[in-house]
């Protein structure tokens, strides 16, 4: 039997994707405009990690699961009732910003140093997950200066795939440029990585899952730590939006054979 | 400006790949002094590939144990090449390597680093960097006060530089390999005739969900839309996009479209891949889709529906039209 894994999946929340976003300024930088009323999800990539870490614990019995989360405490609560019911984890909590906006460097060492004070941690069977970028700041920076922080060297990003082999090393698939994979294999823990997809689909709400997290997820929040960041050094000199909207040609009625000929010559044009 | 150090990891064979040219573009119009720092198994052939780019100096750090992209020794590696070179900005091609090694390496140098630039520019002596938010829903411009400050540089977004070749001196940077627990063991790439992400393609090909839905006869069509569009991206050498609702479909193993993976999806939990042109075809267009077409330049979308997505300003053009019959006709034309 393989030894337990103790999981740190770190990931935080962000606007629901199908919102419509607008930056806005304030005296300590750029933000989204209504941001603390906009609807919040789990950041997908963050979400795709949780649930193959709860994937890892179930196969690996003894397995610890803990998400590590630094976002407004009101907004966690939101997003944690949905996110509670679908896999079983214990949630350890930080009160700051979890904009876009705010820098990676400062995240990072909010979070180590929230790894660090895990109580019981086990740092010689520690894996480290997250996702590999976020769906707001986007950097794919982060996971690897926790990494640093704890002092671990063993780093992967774009994980698509973690297998424990036989004698207890990990075989890992990291996405690489062209559709490829890397594959390597890490004797051993501790570890980082950072996920892409992943090879589950999002777990169904189970609300017995659900119950047996909030018991827990409600004091942890309650516990939250304020966790500020101040973006020393950072300056934004503008946040804009892109030109929305192109003048699309509607073209109804039009024989598909004709349709096509008008593609290979776009296709065509240099 | 000040001194800028380029970092570039070589390929097998020493040489550097366009990624590394095209971050030396990006840096020629920053005119700073520059140092270029290489890592990999060998390097005098990278250092000569780019003799004529005007560096002050090419430090490197070379050896078997820098062969292969790892955390461990890329990290070792660059930070031996920052320390050698103290340039206070570093500006390396956003790799799949880099992006892994050097985020960690900017914090133990007490840097910071900015990922996916798309743009640099001078403003009073310094670089400023452009990046997107949000999933490229917005776009900022920022400076740092901090050094020394690693740009990633996003491929695609600078012609390559030609560099006149020549005779270059390297100056080695003497640096024990690090410990470390993780061996690469391969590369798992599809077959030549079965890779259909293909970066370089003048053409984005985008599948929807639609191609696996019922159609005007009342049954769904899965092996003709495979042929179409497997038919399609062997003609056209475009490279093939899908929309999340259908490779989660393929990821259930449900008998659809076999090629498509989660590696083709486009969007908000996608890719956000950079070609001239894109088509759409039976995909509708959603917000969260569209979001990785924001460096997509001309596109056009096949819908029955002329009031998705794309109708609505995501789309140059938008033929309200059944894509299994235009995309037989596509075919032909094309030859196949
Ligand atoms: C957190 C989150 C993240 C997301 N991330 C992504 C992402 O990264 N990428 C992504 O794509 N989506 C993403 N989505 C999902 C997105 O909102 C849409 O649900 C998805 O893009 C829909 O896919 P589709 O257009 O292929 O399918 P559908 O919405 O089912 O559309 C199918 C289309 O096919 C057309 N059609 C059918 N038959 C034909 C025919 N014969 N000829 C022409 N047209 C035909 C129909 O008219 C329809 O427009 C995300 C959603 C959320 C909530």
């Amino acid at each position: 039997m393989s030894t337990p894994f103790e999981i740190v999946v770190c990931g935080s929340l962000v606007p629901d994707p199908l919102q419509t976003l607008e930056p806005a300024s304030g005296p300590s930088g750029p933000s989204l405009k209504n941001e603390m009323m906009l609807p919040a999800v789990l950041d997908p990539w963050a979400g795709h990690a949780l649930y193959e870490a709860a994937n890892l614990a179930l196969k690996t019995p003894g397995s610890k699961v803990r998400l590590v989360s630094l976002g407004p405490k009101a907004k966690l609560q939101q997003v944690m009732m949905t996110v509670a019911q679908k896999v079983p984890f214990e949630l350890v909590a930080l009160d700051g910003p979890a904009s876009g906006f705010a820098d990676s460097f400062e995240t990072a060492a909010a979070l180590a140093a929230a790894i660090e004070a895990l109580p019981g941690l086990n740092k010689a069977r520690l894996l480290v997950f997250g996702g590999w970028e976020s769906a707001s700041r986007g950097a794919g920076s982060t996971l690897q200066m926790i990494g640093e922080r704890l002092g671990i060297a063993e780093q992967f990003l774009g994980v698509d795939q973690l297998t424990v082999l036989q004698e207890g090393s990990m075989e890992i698939l990291e996405r690489i440029e062209g559709g490829r994979y890397q594959v390597s294999v890490c004797a051993a823990p501790p570890a980082v990585l950072g996920w892409a997809t992943g090879r589950l689909p999002e777990p169904r709400n189970n609300p017995q899952v659900g119950m047996a997290n909030m018991r827990l997820i409600m004091p942890a929040l309650q516990r939250a730590k304020a966790a500020p960041l101040a973006n020393a050094g950072l300056c934004y000199a503008s946040v804009s939006l892109p030109r929305q909207q192109r003048e699309t040609r509607v073209v109804k009625d039009m024989p598909a054979e004709e349709i096509a000929r008008e593609i290979v010559a776009w296709m065509r044009e240099d | 400006m000040e001194t800028i150090l380029l970092l570039a990891h070589t390929e097998p064979g020493g040489a550097l790949a366009k990624p590394a040219l095209e971050a030396l573009a990006a840096i020629r119009e920053l005119d700073g002094e520059l140092i270029v720092g290489l890592v990999g198994s060998e390097t005098q052939p990278a250092a000569n590939q780019i003799a004529g780019c005007g560096a002050a100096r090419i430090l490197a750090v070379t050896g078997e144990a820098f062969a292969q992209p790892r955390y461990a020794t890329d990290a070792a590696a660059a930070e031996a090449l920052c320390r050698a070179a103290g340039a206070p900005i570093v500006i390396a091609p956003s790799t799949s390597r880099w992006a892994r090694a050097l985020p960690g390496v900017a914090y133990r140098l007490g840097g910071r680093v900015d990922t996916h630039a798309t743009s640099l520019a001078a403003q009073n002596g310094a670089p400023a960097v452009t990046r997107w938010f949000y999933r490229q829903r917005m776009e900022a411009v920022l400076t740092r006060t901090q050094r020394p400050w690693f740009m990633l540089l996003d491929s695609g977004c600078f012609p390559a530089w030609n560099v006149p070749a020549g005779e270059a001196v390297v100056e080695a940077v003497a640096l024990e390999a690090p410990q470390t627990r993780t061996a690469v063991t391969g590369i798992q790439a599809p077959k030549a005739d079965e890779q259909t992400i293909r970066p370089d393609a003048k053409l984005l090909f985008v599948a929807g969900a639609g191609w696996t839905k019922k159609q005007a006869d009342g049954a769904p069509h899965p092996k003709e839309a495979e042929e179409l569009i497997l038919g399609f991206l062997r003609a056209s050498q475009s490279s093939l996009g899908g929309s999340k609702s259908l490779v989660d479909l393929s990821g259930e193993g449900e008998a659809v479209l076999g090629f498509m993976t989660h590696l083709n999806q486009i969007g908000q939990t996608g890719s956000t891949p950079r070609h001239p042109k894109g088509l759409s075809t039976c995909c509708h267009g959603e917000e969260p889709h569209v979001v990785g077409w924001r460096f997509v330049h001309q596109r056009r979308a096949v819908n029955l529906d002329p009031n998705c997505g794309w109708a609505r300003g995501k789309a140059d053009v938008l033929y309200v039209a059944d894509a299994f019959e235009v995309m037989r006709h596509v075919n032909r034309l094309l030859g196949t």
